[in-house]
């Protein structure tokens, strides 16, 4: 193994994954609000990329003995997180989703009222 | 959309360029049922030829019954799209109905329509496209905690430097477009924090903007709707767009439609 090599390759991925972010947002595919969780993934990954040891300090401060299993630990607490937000997101748009409709039928059988011999 | 027909004349003190355009009051409002009322009164007195109009941002009290009884237009939006989507709004009502003019006013009293006129005269010299009623032009009793003071600072630097011109508040909701601003904006307004990314954005299309000095009154009821955390992320969030913006490509001047 040869820790030098693979924080390139991480550090290459956390970039392309940066760029990709800021490509998404320049075309307005994505909006910032959402870009930021975004963004926050692309640094921690870029930083626990370059800093070998960090992963170490981490794993010891959890105690956790193997290092990588830290990584996993974090990588699928912040993908649960992200998973939650989505649904309170998801969630939100349905409700507004409902109201637009409401609103929509309401005004339509007003405007069917409305009309001359209707 | 028939629009009822101002019947009191205009007042005397009014400007007769001023007298001479469509001037609508736009005033985005959400929860400002004790205050809506007094600035819809005061816009009045002030020039009786502005028709007012409220952006009600899916209030949950009676800010839009307030506002109708106190003889403004309302449009109800059927849930809060938040500050950007309710000058958006406004701006549209105003591109529609065919203003000459949309001066933005908050629904919280804390702008003097007093001082519209001062707002409106560098559009009727034709030197801008936007003007901006500045806090920090020297008529400032405005003293903002020290944290707000840096972050209103460091925006002002950054957006001073992308726009090539001295820009000292761009977080002020007290402005008005004349009609290519409104054309532009109607059609392509920044989500959230507004105010800021507006400034770069007008400045990408080749539109003027103006600052003129104006008094900010003490909020009254209510706190300011940006507490600490949300600063952070506030700062945050502007400052990714106008990076992200400078990397847009915008198209040449908008002509004025028609």
């Amino acid at each position: 193994m040869t820790p030098f090599r693979v924080s390139i390759v991480a550090a290459i991925a956390a970039l392309l994954l940066l760029f990709a972010i800021f490509e998404l947002i320049r075309s307005r595919r994505l909006q910032e609000r959402y870009a930021m969780l975004w963004l926050l993934t692309g640094i921690v990954i870029l930083i626990l990329g370059l800093w070998r040891g960090l992963l170490s300090t981490i794993a010891d401060a959890v105690g956790i003995a193997y290092p990588p299993s830290a990584l996993f630990v974090l990588a699928a607490l912040f993908i649960l997180l992200l998973l939650l937000h989505y649904s309170t997101v998801i969630s939100a748009l349905a409700d507004q989703n409902r109201i637009l409709a409401q609103r929509l039928a309401l005004l339509e059988s007003r405007l069917e009222e409305e009309r001359p011999g209707g | 959309m028939q629009r009822e027909q101002i019947a009191a004349p205009s007042s005397p003190k009014v400007d007769s360029r001023i007298a001479a355009l469509r001037r609508l009051a736009l005033i985005p409002a959400f929860n400002e049922e004790d205050s809506i009322a007094g600035v819809i009164a005061e816009i009045r007195a002030a020039d009786p030829g502005f028709e007012a109009v409220v952006i009600d941002d899916g209030s949950k009290d009676r800010t839009a019954q307030v506002a109708e009884a106190a003889g403004a237009h309302v449009v109800r939006h059927p849930y809060n799209l938040g500050i950007g989507g309710a000058v958006q709004t406004g701006l549209q009502y105003a591109r529609d109905h065919d203003f000459d003019v949309a001066v933005q006013v908050d629904g919280d009293a804390q702008h003097d329509p007093l001082e519209i006129p001062k707002i409106l005269a560098p559009i009727i010299e034709g030197k801008a496209d936007l003007v901006v009623g500045s806090r920090f032009l020297g008529e400032g009793e405005y003293e903002p905690p020290v944290s707000r003071l840096l972050g209103i600072r460091l925006l002002a630097r950054i957006v001073s430097m992308l726009v090539r011109q001295r820009v000292t508040d761009t977080t002020s909701g007290f402005r008005a477009s004349n009609r290519r601003a409104i054309a532009l904006f109607a059609s392509d307004y920044p989500h959230d924090y507004p105010e800021v990314e507006a400034i770069v954005l007008l400045f990408r299309h080749r539109l003027k903007l103006v600052e003129v000095p104006v008094h900010m009154r003490l909020r009254g009821a209510g706190e300011s709707s940006i507490t600490f955390w949300r600063s952070g992320y506030y700062m945050f969030k502007v400052l990714l767009a106008l990076f992200v913006g400078l990397f847009r490509r915008y198209p040449t001047p908008l002509e004025d439609h028609e």
